[in-house]
């Protein structure tokens, strides 16, 4: 039979559909393992602790959960986490932009040292980042002993906390817009340049117009960043109960003191938190995609 | 208004990108700066829009040192070769940039602007393309657009980068005509940088023709076609 179909060229042409996949397509079972590989990893990583905080959140009723996040020690974290991120948001946008301005309109010498320096929180550990906060603004140092002197202690106080969450997460930003900066170049700036108009007016007319995406992204990102900040916090905090402890301190204060309700409400407060940064981006995304997709395209 | 540009050198760093050159541009002339890349014609542009200062020389217009003149104070019509239209904003918004940008003073209202810019779109025959926006316009439009952006300000001068280096062959041909048509209209002292000798020669009453940040002869295309004063012009020329 196959001998047969071999004879017809039209049959052997007619049977290829069927088989026929693009260059770049796997075959139907590689597909599927890829597709189960990256489903249970997913399940297991991401949903698995997702529900795990919320349902140990709820293991005594709603009522339970309320509760816990109401009393004094548990708002005053809320309070100062939100506080912390509000500060330390608008601080790193403003930071991010002048660092990416600076290294994609500009050419200078050490600007290979800059972005290197842009980068370190990503490389360091928050817990060094911490520790070296109080070496430099602790009460034995030349800074500190002046500034707790004067009535403005950094350590083991608000704006410690600040330093600390403002250091972690500065990258976020910068590390967004300078890939879309490089990749806009200089021309639009300089068109408007000759055109008449002054500095300020092309950075809000032109270059702020056509980073927002990228600049609302690393901002969503360094905001949810900002709240979960851990490790250094932790080091500058000194996590007194209701003054400088986060929601992430007090999460793990609650837990280490087995009131395991009252630190999953908490940690559940802090991931509704999260994901409703990252369904704003998703709305955002949905509502101006036309906008989005003419940024891209040029 | 014419120019002059006396002993204008530049370097980059340690790289010589212009050895001093000369050259007088009468009033309302069509001059190509013609010449390989790296020949130091589309620095001698910028140093005339005022994106590049010199290292050393000046620029006169009309006889007056603007050397030291901002970008903005210089008024060159300045179309770049990727035009770098405003892809944010709509034809119109870009064409209204430069005059929405001026001093309150001196600011158009909004309908003296929205006049002006239908008058502009008309100009570049493209009466209707107001609400678009670039990325939904060809590259021949797009030239265009960069071009009505420029003349937009009332320049004292035009300054093209490669007008046509983007395009194909055909609109090319095209759009050509239509810059010495805009050129003879406005009467605008127009310069343009090109690799391209027939554009050059076609196009534009004198040519500058530059090689390795030299001005290698100065004249009426005619004249470069049939005396070339150096070696490299007749190469460049005859290729």
């Amino acid at each position: 039979m196959s001998d047969a179909s071999l004879h017809r060229p039209g049959a052997a042409r007619s049977a290829r559909p069927a088989s026929y996949r693009k260059p770049t397509e796997e075959t139907p079972a590689a597909r599927t393992a890829l597709i189960l590989l990256t489903v249970s990893g997913l399940a297991i990583l991401v949903f698995a602790p997702l529900i795990v905080v919320f349902t140990e959140a709820l293991a005594d009723g709603w009522a339970a959960a309320i509760e816990s996040l109401g009393n004094r020690d548990a708002q005053s974290a809320i309070r100062l986490t939100l506080t912390i991120t509000a500060i330390a948001m608008p601080l790193n946008a403003v930071f991010g932009i002048a660092a990416a301005w600076l290294i994609t309109k500009f050419d200078f010498r050490g600007k290979a040292f800059l972005i290197t320096l842009i980068d370190l929180p990503f490389s360091v550990s928050p817990v060094v980042a911490g520790l070296c906060i109080v070496l430099l603004f602790g009460a034995n140092s030349l800074i500190g002993g002046w500034l707790v002197a004067h009535d403005l202690p950094i350590v083991f106080a608000i704006p410690g906390i600040v330093l600390a969450t403002v250091f972690v997460t500065f990258p976020f930003v910068a590390r967004e817009l300078i890939p879309v900066m490089t990749e806009q170049g200089r021309a639009e700036e300089e068109a408007a340049l000759t055109l008449g108009a002054s500095g300020w007016r092309v950075f809000h007319t032109v270059t702020l117009p056509n980073i927002r995406w990228a600049l609302l992204y690393g901002t969503l990102l360094c905001t949810a960043r900002a709240m979960g900040e851990f490790g250094a916090v932790a080091v500058v905090s000194g996590k007194i109960r209701g003054q400088t402890a986060t929601m992430p301190i007090t999460i793990e204060m609650l837990y280490n003191e087995y009131l395991s309700v009252a630190a999953f409400s908490m940690a559940a407060l802090l991931t509704g938190f999260a994901l409703l940064t990252l369904l704003l981006k998703t709305a955002l995304e949905l509502r101006h995609a036309d906008a989005l997709a003419a940024n891209h395209r040029h | 208004m014419d120019i002059h540009i006396d002993e204008i050198s530049k370097e980059f760093g340690v790289s010589r990108a212009l050895h001093p050159v000369t050259l007088s541009i009468p009033s309302g002339t069509l001059v190509a700066l013609l010449g390989p890349s790296g020949s130091g014609k589309t620095t001698l542009l910028r140093i005339l829009g005022g994106l590049e200062f010199p290292t050393s020389g000046r620029v006169l217009f009309d006889g007056r040192d603007a050397t030291g003149l901002s970008v903005q104070e210089r008024r060159a019509g300045f179309v770049f070769q990727s035009y770098a239209l405003f892809r944010h904003m709509t034809v119109f918004d870009n064409i209204a940039y430069g005059l929405a940008a001026r001093p309150r003073a001196i600011r158009p209202n909004r309908t003296e602007i929205a006049r002006r810019v239908t008058k502009l779109l008309d100009l570049i025959q493209l009466p209707d393309i107001g609400g678009r926006y670039p990325t939904q316009l060809s590259g021949g439009q797009r030239q265009r657009v960069a071009l009505a952006r420029a003349l937009a300000i009332e320049p004292r001068m035009l300054l093209l980068d490669e007008p046509f280096g983007a395009l194909d062959a055909k609109v090319r041909k095209e759009l050509r005509q239509g810059l010495r048509d805009i050129h003879d209209e406005t009467g605008l002292t127009t310069v343009f940088v090109t690799h391209d000798q027939d554009e050059a020669m076609e196009l534009a009453d004198l040519v500058v023709v530059m090689s390795m940040g030299r001005i290698e002869q100065i004249g009426r295309p005619l004249d470069i076609r049939e005396r070339p004063a150096t070696a490299f012009v007749r190469n460049f020329v005859s290729a």
